[in-house]
């Protein structure tokens, strides 16, 4: 893999942003909405119940660590959309890029602009609500990687997805991340869940990481082999992503959709 | 020499459609090959197989040494193109989509490159502007630009002067004809502007149905078939689009 190609993918990225501010704002403005609403219900839920949970950790971190798996998701799927609403697919696959290198820089691209929102979500949720966000520890590090993981298998799947049913479908890919959510268990144990929907989340990473945050901040031991498993499984589920872009975009490439997608872009 | 480009037996079907039937032909260094034929004749196809982003049926297409089936990257890093219907992204400044482009193919000293393409295509004025806002005539520089950034080895290049006035079209093939001579560089090019592609190229290939029916000097051909030019030679070929057109005009 090259250096530059990978570059001029996060270049385009950064020259979108500057020049369009319009562009920058989703980046903390609905995560720093969500943050403020479950800042204040949770504040809420402190002052009428008796549970003695402590909810701000519990909801608002919560929310926090799933947003930035959503937003992960979406920046790369925005980054690759750029090129679909801009029509770009002829000029950068007619070029010596390859899939490999643009994939890498549209990560790249979505850790970058997830960062940013991650930091606009501390900044409101550990001053102004009073999160302990850090008084998850060295486990902070691992749930982070869980989440960036699937966020970025996520995206890709998405991208596959753009590619391989037309740009219409973008329509389908937003709502993935919430249409995921009452699987991952992001506000309640799985416990809770029927079991067919216990299987299903025991596919998804995030899951491990809610219910580890949850024994955590309930001062239960905390269980670092599925932890563990579910940083591979995230591996996993980006080369299955990965393996499925690839097989779309060949496939793109066999039926002549590549060369056609701008034309059908227009229409 | 090494052909800049090798086309052998290319055929693309699309189920029971047949885009292009077995075509075979090369460019040489330094020549300007016409890729010419009707609406649907399957120069697209060819050009999109070559680019890569259309994988053929059957047929090798070497660009130099390297085999674009096995060796993409290689082989499409000493080519550019530039199209009608691939415009540069239109949220991009001229300067920025060069930047972009040049990082890409991995230009040398792609500054110096971007100013010596900005003064060669007139661009100066319009270097921070975003390419949306462009002319017609304006984007297609750009794009010209853009195909030159890494001196290609092999150029393609889609009616490339459809939007230009007679004035910024002579330029650009003086242009283009200049690189080809100096430059070592092959290209396939492509218009429906017979006066222009007697006046640039070398060599012509009469496309129909998918198939070559001729090929040569366009300015001895319209002589050897009897007809007054190469537009009327064009609009023989496309009205009758059978096996042996050369039969057909005598």
């Amino acid at each position: 893999m090259r250096l530059e190609p990978v570059a001029a993918i996060l270049l385009r990225q950064w020259y979108l942003l500057r020049g369009s501010p319009v562009r920058a704002l989703p980046m903390f403005a609905w995560v720093g909405i969500d943050i403020v609403l479950w800042g204040f219900i949770s504040r809420f839920l402190n002052t009428v119940s008796g549970a003695g949970i402590n909810f701000t950790t519990v909801f608002l971190g919560a929310v926090l660590l799933w947003d930035l798996c959503g937003r992960v998701m979406q920046g790369l799927t925005t980054a690759f959309l750029e090129d679909v609403w801009s029509r770009n697919f002829l000029n950068l696959f007619a070029s010596p890029l390859t899939i490999s290198e643009y994939v890498t820089g549209l990560v790249l691209a979505s850790i970058a602009t997830s960062v940013i929102g991650l930091t606009v979500m501390l900044a409101l949720a550990v001053p102004v609500f009073g999160l302990s966000f850090f008084a998850l520890g060295s486990h902070l590090a691992l749930f982070l990687a869980v989440l960036y993981g699937f966020g970025v298998a996520l995206g890709i799947l998405a991208s596959a997805m753009v590619l391989r049913f037309g740009p219409a479908s973008e329509w389908l890919v937003w709502p993935i991340p919430a249409l995921l959510s009452p699987f991952c268990g992001v506000f309640y144990p799985l416990t809770v869940l029927p079991q067919w929907m216990r299987g299903a989340a025991y596919l998804l990473p995030p899951s491990y990481v809610f219910e580890g945050m949850r024994a955590l901040l309930a001062g239960r031991p905390f269980e670092t082999l599925p932890a563990l498993g579910a940083l591979a499984l995230a591996a996993l589920e980006i080369a299955l992503a990965a393996w499925y872009f690839v097989r779309v975009y060949r496939r793109a490439v066999r039926t002549g959709l590549l060369a056609r997608y701008s034309a059908e872009t227009v229409s | 020499m090494q052909a800049a480009l090798r086309v052998r037996e290319l055929s693309k079907s699309y189920g029971e459609v047949q885009a292009v039937d077995a075509v075979s032909f090369e460019v040489a260094p330094g020549e300007i090959v016409g890729l010419l034929g009707p609406n649907g004749a399957g120069k697209t196809t060819i050009i999109n197989s070559v680019l890569a982003v259309l994988a053929p049926s059957s047929g090798s297409i070497r660009i130099g040494d390297f085999d674009v089936a096995r060796q993409r990257a290689r082989a499409l890093a000493r080519t550019n193109f530039a199209a009608v219907y691939a415009s540069l992204p239109g949220n991009l400044t001229v300067v920025q989509n060069l930047r972009f482009f040049g990082l890409i193919y991995r230009v040398r000293a792609l500054s110096r490159r971007i100013e010596e393409l900005l003064a060669q295509f007139n661009l100066g004025s319009f270097q921070d502007t975003k390419c949306g806002v462009l002319s017609s005539g304006e984007l297609t520089r750009v794009a010209l630009a853009k195909a030159l950034l890494n001196s290609p080895r092999l150029l393609l290049l889609d009616e490339p002067t459809a939007s230009l006035d007679p004035a910024a079209a002579r330029d650009i093939r003086a242009t283009i004809r200049a690189l080809a001579r100096d430059g070592d560089c092959g290209v396939l090019w492509t218009s429906h502007n017979m006066y222009e592609v007697e006046e640039v190229c070398d060599r012509v290939l009469f496309l129909s149905r998918g198939r070559i029916l001729l090929a040569g000097d366009p300015r001895a051909l319209p002589r050897e078939h009897g007809v007054r030019n190469l537009e009327e030679l064009f609009i023989s070929l496309a009205r009758e689009p059978l096996a042996h057109p050369a039969e057909q005009l005598a």
